[in-house]
């Protein structure tokens, strides 16, 4: 076990090292350049010439990329070139925001999807079963900006039931030991301000959640139907298990292996960012972050932030093989 | 039906939902409660939406936008400007006196002011800033960091010759002169600018003011850039969350008047639509850069709008590298063919001006007297005839604009094309769109290329100093405008060196017939960025070269 866990480590070196070639070629091939970019309407060619020399992105590439790795490797991921600040810095500062708000939504998506799924599944062909599986489609189709942005206008700008944006009320003078709001309000004892973080989650967990909770009823139902008519579950019931344990011990545990994959997967894409829900609620995640690193060329961030998404991807979905051997003893995974 | 634990988890969390949102209700009411509780009383927090972050709380090292509405909160320099327009006015310099040659202004101090850090304010500390500033070297000394003294003062310590500082003396505590090594006529405008704020020489030193390092990449913040600007302005910092908020509160030992606002929150939300709702959900109180297309509801919905009086400039340009433009006759049909005064109520926002020249009428050097084309197709058309178009043979032309952006001088690019090739088209000409995403390709094709005919684009002025317009427009050959005129660049060199503000005025008044008179382009409007407030917001002190310190605003509640 604990071999395999080092070799899958192991093998996130050589994958890491692929991925910065091809981001470092990708951020340098983007049209125009951060020069322009950084200087807009003051662009002369003079000026250009100087924040090129300036940040040395006229230098040749390969001592670019080097300089670069050199960097990496005693933990200097450089400095983004619209904060100044260190981009290391700035994805720990973001971080937890993301976070906060992936788990949200994931628990949107797992506590309807899963229960949601398995219904489908146990009435299979009645209309709680269609209607699971339109509601599942209509989650998926709809485009996750255009939700936000009706969440917000409904819920925040017309009924004015929740707030628009951002993590908490500026008028709250709350402290924020670890950067989780709610957990700050709850340790330090300020409740409203832990609640007030909780009414700044719920639109745009809503709004992230509903591909996620798209796809895992889909494929728990799936996996339940399956599962529903296999074998063993005939024989356990025709040796007579009672219909509660037939059900969370052999059907539900066994159907669990894909959807538990899929929540892997899922997280992972939530924590990479979710870009455009950020936008909408302006929520200081990393991915209104990268939105704009992107728009401004800030390469030191793009290149920074890609690696660290990449490597939380990969130990999550390390974590969700791991995990595999506590659900089911039969998969072992060496 | 589902199992039992199941089912006790899903009822929890299904009570636990509704309770949620019905105890939503209850928290937003206790909300709005407190505000109007005691209503004699305003309440004194005021959100403001920043469109994104201040690049750094130290204004000499920043040259954007948001750093500067916060630096105006935090900092006062020797000059400051007279409310809603861009002329000096006495601020921590009561009076000044200027020596006939220009070499050396002296300037009489305020008494009895103080830094937020207790530091009294006096000729001393005036001298230990512009010696700061002049004694800068390396990358302290450079274009991406101290930009704006780069520009206006030269040189530094390292660069004698080209330095237009040359020393500060102090005589006492309230009375300092500074000497200059060449005349610079905009020197006291110049010092109105966020960048020449008087900062504490205790907190410079205690946090390293100058301590910027990092790589070439990108140059790192000083210490006392990122938590401890401290200046004697009305306001002082209290703290920033990169990428939430930064929040200032009322400084106790303020010497003047300090407002009905006592702690301001600049709440930093980029993207335009979502400051628009938090506006309309009363998360914030104001926000500025309103788009053209919600200023209407905005009003309509009760919310207080405020034009800012504009220091921009709106033109189509005339790409003389396109042979049909060398032609003065067909520059000169162009201009009577343009309805500035249709263009301006069809599409640019309330409060903007029509433009006769290339500046706007509060920069010095504005003529009143300029040479205008005024709308009169048949004109043009005759023009054009003679020039050797008619509908046999129109004139055709590029016309190129950006998409995908709005900026304080072109709100909407598309809409200000429309209706202008609908205007050429009544004339005969022909105009082919062209179009590039503004950044990099639109600027790259406008201003590193000769590949565009007629163009559309702008500036918004950095301060009072004309150079800041037509020197960067006209001041030498460009892509932009591909034309050769010795005698025009001549002139704005001579007008840049010129030792006294009258003298300058002067020529920069010919100056401005002399363009008038070429017709590089058409100088179209100067549009007026806009604020919306909530409807508690009486007034608010707009300025064109955005002075607007808060203590200026008028809370109804």
């Amino acid at each position: 076990m604990l071999r395999t866990i080092g070799n899958r480590l192991l093998l996130l070196i050589p994958t890491l090292i692929g991925l910065s070639i091809l981001l470092f070629l990708w951020v340098r091939a983007l049209p125009g350049g951060p020069a322009v970019a950084l200087l807009g309407e003051k662009a002369t060619p003079e000026a250009v010439e100087r924040i090129n020399e300036l940040y040395g992105f006229n230098r040749p590439l390969i001592e670019q990329y080097f300089t670069w790795i050199g960097r990496l490797l005693v933990g200097d991921f450089g400095t983004s070139i619209e904060t100044s600040r260190a981009v290391l810095d700035e994805f720990l500062r973001r971080f937890p925001a993301t976070i906060e708000l992936s788990l949200a939504a994931l628990l949107i998506a797992v506590g309807i999807g899963i229960p949601l799924g398995y219904l489908a599944a146990r009435h299979h062909g009645r209309i709680s079963d269609h209607g699971a599986v339109v509601f599942s489609l209509v989650g998926i189709t709809i485009p996750v900006f255009f939700l936000a942005f009706m969440l917000k206008y409904v819920f925040a700008v017309q009924l004015g039931w929740l707030p628009s944006d951002g993590r908490q009320d500026p008028r709250i003078d709350a402290t924020h030991p670890t950067g989780f709001y709610v957990l700050d309000g709850i340790l330090t004892g300020e409740f409203d301000a832990a609640w007030d973080a909780i009414l700044h989650l719920i639109l745009p967990a809503i709004a992230l959640g509903t591909i996620p909770l798209a796809i895992i009823v889909r494929i728990t139902r799936a996996s339940v139907l399956e599962v529903q008519h296999s074998d063993y579950v005939r024989t356990g019931r025709a040796k007579g298990i009672s219909t509660g344990t037939l059900r969370s011990r052999f059907i539900l545990r066994n159907a669990m292996l894909p959807v538990i994959t899929t929540v892997g997967l899922q997280t992972g894409l939530l924590l990479a960012g979710a870009i455009l829900t950020e936008r909408v609620f302006a929520f200081p995640g990393i991915g209104s972050f990268m939105a704009r690193a992107i728009e401004q060329r800030d390469f030191p961030v793009l290149q920074g932030f890609i690696i660290f998404i990449a490597i939380t991807y990969a130990l999550i979905n390390l974590f969700v093989d791991v995990s595999y051997s506590f659900i089911d003893p039969r998969v072992r995974v060496s | 039906m589902l199992p039992t634990a199941r089912r006790r988890w899903l009822t929890g969390a299904a009570v636990a939902v509704i309770g949620a949102l019905a105890l939503t209700a209850c928290a937003s009411e206790r909300g709005t409660d407190d505000d109007t509780d005691a209503s004699a009383e305003v309440d004194g927090t005021f959100v403001f939406a920043a469109s994104n972050d201040p690049a750094n709380l130290d204004p000499s090292f920043a040259q954007d936008g948001e750093t500067f509405r916060i630096s105006r909160q935090i900092f006062e320099g020797l000059i400051g400007t007279a409310p809603g327009t861009a002329d000096p006015a006495p601020l921590l310099a009561e009076s000044w006196e200027s020596a006939p040659d220009g070499m050396s202004h002296t300037f009489e101090l305020k008494q009895d002011v103080t830094f937020h850090d207790g530091t009294p304010f006096n000729a001393d500390a005036v001298c230990y800033n512009f010696d700061r500033w002049y004694n800068w070297t390396g990358l302290a000394a450079s274009e991406a960091t101290s930009y704006y003294y780069g520009k206006l003062f030269r040189g530094y310590v390292e660069t004698p010759d080209a330095a237009v500082y040359k020393s500060c003396t102090a005589d006492g505590d309230a009375s300092v002169t500074i000497e200059l090594n060449q005349p610079f006529a905009g020197f006291i405008p110049a010092l109105s600018l966020p960048a020449f704020a008087m900062q504490s020489p205790t907190a410079l030193e205690e946090y390293d003011a100058d301590g910027i390092g990092g790589t070439a990449e990108a140059p790192t913040l000083s210490e006392y850039g990122q938590a401890h600007p401290t200046g004697t302005g009305p306001y002082k910092f209290d703290e920033w969350s990169p990428g939430e908020q930064v929040t200032l509160s009322a400084y106790d030992g303020y010497w003047g008047d300090p407002g009905q606002i006592d702690k301001i929150i600049f709440r930093v939300i980029d993207d335009p639509t979502a400051r628009r709702q938090a506006l309309e959900s009363g998360a914030i109180d104001g926000y500025d850069l309103v788009g053209p297309a919600d200023t209407g509801a905005l009003e309509d919905a009760g919310y207080t709008m405020v034009s800012r009086p504009p220091f921009t400039i709106l033109y189509l340009a005339f790409n003389q590298a396109v042979p049909a433009l060398q032609d003065p006759l067909v520059r000169e049909a162009l201009s009577y063919a343009i309805d500035k005064d249709a263009l301006i109520s069809q599409v640019l926002p309330e409060g903007t001006e029509k433009a006769t020249q290339f500046i706007p009428d509060v920069v010095n050097g504005w003529n009143p007297n300029v040479t205008t084309y005024d709308y009169d197709p048949a004109k043009a058309t005759e023009l054009l005839a003679e020039a050797g178009y008619d509908e046999a043979n129109p004139l055709t032309l590029d016309f190129n604009y950006p998409v995908n952006v709005s900026r304080p001088y072109m709100p909407d690019p598309e809409q200000i094309f429309t209706v202008l090739s609908a205007q050429l088209a009544e004339v005969g000409v022909v105009a082919n769109p062209v179009t590039n995403a503004w950044n990099p390709d639109y600027l790259d094709r406008i201003t590193g290329s000769a590949d565009h005919g007629i163009h559309l684009l702008g500036w918004t002025g950095d301060y009072n100093d004309t150079d800041n317009f037509v020197g960067v427009f006209f001041g030498g050959q460009s892509s932009e405008w591909g034309f050769d005129y010795p005698e025009l660049f001549q002139a704005l060199q001579e007008a840049r060196g010129v030792a006294s503000l009258e003298d300058q005025t002067a020529l920069y008044e010919d100056i401005n017939e002399m363009v008038a008179t070429f017709i590089p382009g058409v100088p179209l409007a100067h549009p007026a960025p806009t604020l919306a407030f909530s409807p508690r917001v009486q007034s608010y002190p707009a300025s064109p070269v955005t002075d607007e310190v808060f203590t200026g605003i008028v809370l109804t509640e």
